[in-house]
């Protein structure tokens, strides 16, 4: 027996041309929309990393190099490529649009059925703020799902910060926010109801705090919000309906429950979905942060796709034909 | 357009309690419940299999949701499965217990630095000694637990117990309750959003059904 870590794994010729022939047509669509190829390394400087984000920088492998100092395998792309644009592209030309085709590494238990070593295709896009940046990167996810071979793909689109405005907006104490947020990121529903019902709200704030994670489908999900959101939704509203003029609307599951893991996402954030696989095809979102933690403020969102995912989608799809 | 639903249902003490919230939903569950040893009842929509294996099955989406336990999901906390309600069934409580009358657990603790505990719930088990600042060797063991102490195994066990009677047959007492666990349905995360209209009935279904 000679064995490779748990989580990865080698590819023989069959399955590596149609991951090729998925990863050239989405570099092709990419492409056409000016989107540049870029490549770091593949070793960071841990500390470089958590610059970034700390919970992100939690990578699945480190190691020291000869000087005694940390390095981590990168555990998504977009940290270096905020660090790139930052300390190589500072004060360029706006806006920046950027892609890439590389492997990201995280730690994944034995036998759990999870990647340790996987493939992204990805998009960055620097300096365009708000809705209108937002609305190109699904566009283009779309589409470039789209040329890959998928048919039934949707974009769950969500507001990161929603959760945390509401709670701020109705006065729930900030000693609370933590667990609260814990709970939804979690996903466990009955947790949050149970924390939200300690929380001594008035009845219309208690209903809004627990129903709002189960709200999402198409723009019907703005009318069945009750209660005190105040403004909390505008964004999401201007962006779905930048979304629907440019044709995409039925393709969009508008989720208000949605966030996402990591730590530097300010504002929009979005996740992909396909029915033939029970993960998400990959996710993204807003970080107007995360550039200015290098040192060089700009406003940006992304996307990420798992190139094996959508080969396994694809894969799905012709079996369908 | 309603999509149909694939459950995951865990065999073993959920069961019948699960098979009868099935039955007000308008599950159709005469065949799995006259049928032991098939696993697959594609008709009805329904996989079975141990309460442990749900949350892989309904992560992996090879069901769109599925029954089991607090204590398995508290045990499995990577799994990202959205839990949307407590079905208030299969009231269980996780207890730290020992045998009756000796104090081997803190007598233990006290002289040797640390206490010896067997379970099956290596995680709730060394997170609640970790939580309440005491030392513990946690022994995994697969089947009765009950046994370990009496054997000398370990001083004391982590388990999860409904009436205690078990317990208490085997010479052991309850000394501390860690959690009250009942059974959650689970959604996977991509159903919860593409099957959402299916999703959201069945659980107005059974919360207005239930309580």
């Amino acid at each position: 027996m000679y064995p490779i870590p748990p989580g990865s794994r080698d590819v023989l010729p069959d399955e590596m041309s149609e991951l090729r022939s998925i990863g050239r047509r989405l570099r092709q669509t990419f492409e056409s929309w000016d989107y540049g190829e870029v490549w770091t390394p593949l070793l960071e400087y841990e500390e470089v990393l958590r610059t970034g984000d700390d919970a992100a920088a939690g990578a699945g492998y480190r190691m020291f190099d000869g000087r005694g100092q940390v390095l981590a395998l990168r555990s998504d792309m977009t940290i270096p490529i905020a660090r790139l644009v930052a300390t190589r592209l500072a004060g360029g030309a706006e806006p920046l649009r950027l892609c890439y085709f590389a492997h990201a590494y995280r730690a994944v238990g034995h036998g759990s059925g999870h990647q340790s070593e996987f493939l992204q295709a990805g998009l960055e896009l620097i300096g365009v703020a708000g809705e209108p940046g937002e609305a190109e990167v699904i566009e283009l996810t779309l589409a470039a799902l789209d040329a890959a071979g998928l048919a039934r793909h949707r974009i769950g689109l969500g507001d990161g910060a929603l959760y945390r405005t509401l709670l701020a907006a109705l006065e729930v104490p900030a000693d609370r926010h933590q667990d609260l947020l814990e709970r939804l990121s979690m996903r466990d529903l009955v947790g949050l109801e149970l924390l939200v019902d300690g929380l001594g709200l008035a009845p219309d704030a208690r209903d809004l705090l627990v129903r709002l994670p189960a709200l999402r489908g198409g723009p019907e999900v703005f009318d069945r919000v009750e209660g005190p959101v105040g403004g909390a939704l505008d964004g999401l509203r201007t962006l779905y309906a930048a979304l629907a003029d440019r044709g995409a609307g039925d393709r969009v599951i508008l989720d208000l429950g949605l966030v996402r893991m990591l730590g530097y996402y300010t504002g929009a954030v979005y996740e992909v979905y396909d029915p033939a696989v029970g993960f998400t095809l990959g996710g993204g979102g807003r970080y107007d942060e995360l550039i200015g933690r290098f040192g060089d403020p700009r406003p940006a969102c992304g996307i990420g796709l798992d190139v094996q995912r959508v080969h396994i989608a694809q894969a799905a799809e012709e079996g369908l034909r | 357009m309603r999509h149909k639903l694939t459950v995951a249902v865990p065999r073993g003490a959920l069961f019948a309690d699960t098979l009868d919230l099935l039955d007000t939903l308008g599950v159709e569950t005469g065949e799995v419940r006259s049928n032991d040893r098939r696993l697959l009842f594609e008709d009805a929509g329904i996989v079975t299999m141990r309460p442990g294996d749900v949350p892989t099955y309904v992560e992996h989406g090879a069901a769109d949701i599925g029954i089991t336990g607090k204590d398995v999901l508290l045990e499995q906390p990577e799994r990202e499965v959205y839990e949307l309600l407590d079905l208030g069934y299969g009231r269980c409580e996780m207890v730290v217990a020992a045998r009756t009358g000796d104090d081997a657990l803190a007598e233990s603790l006290r002289r040797l630095g640390r206490m010896r505990v067997a379970t099956k719930y290596p995680r709730v088990a060394s997170q609640h000694f970790a939580q309440t600042g005491r030392q513990a060797e946690i022994v995994e063991v697969k089947g009765s637990v009950e046994l370990a102490p009496l054997t000398g195994l370990v001083d004391g066990i982590v388990d999860l117990t409904a009436t205690g009677t078990t317990l208490r047959e085997n010479g052991l007492e309850v000394l501390e309750e860690i959690v009250t666990c009942t059974a959650r349905l689970i959604a996977n995360p991509v159903a919860h959003k593409l099957k959402a209209p299916a999703m959201d009935a069945l659980v107005g279904q059974i919360r207005d059904g239930g309580a």
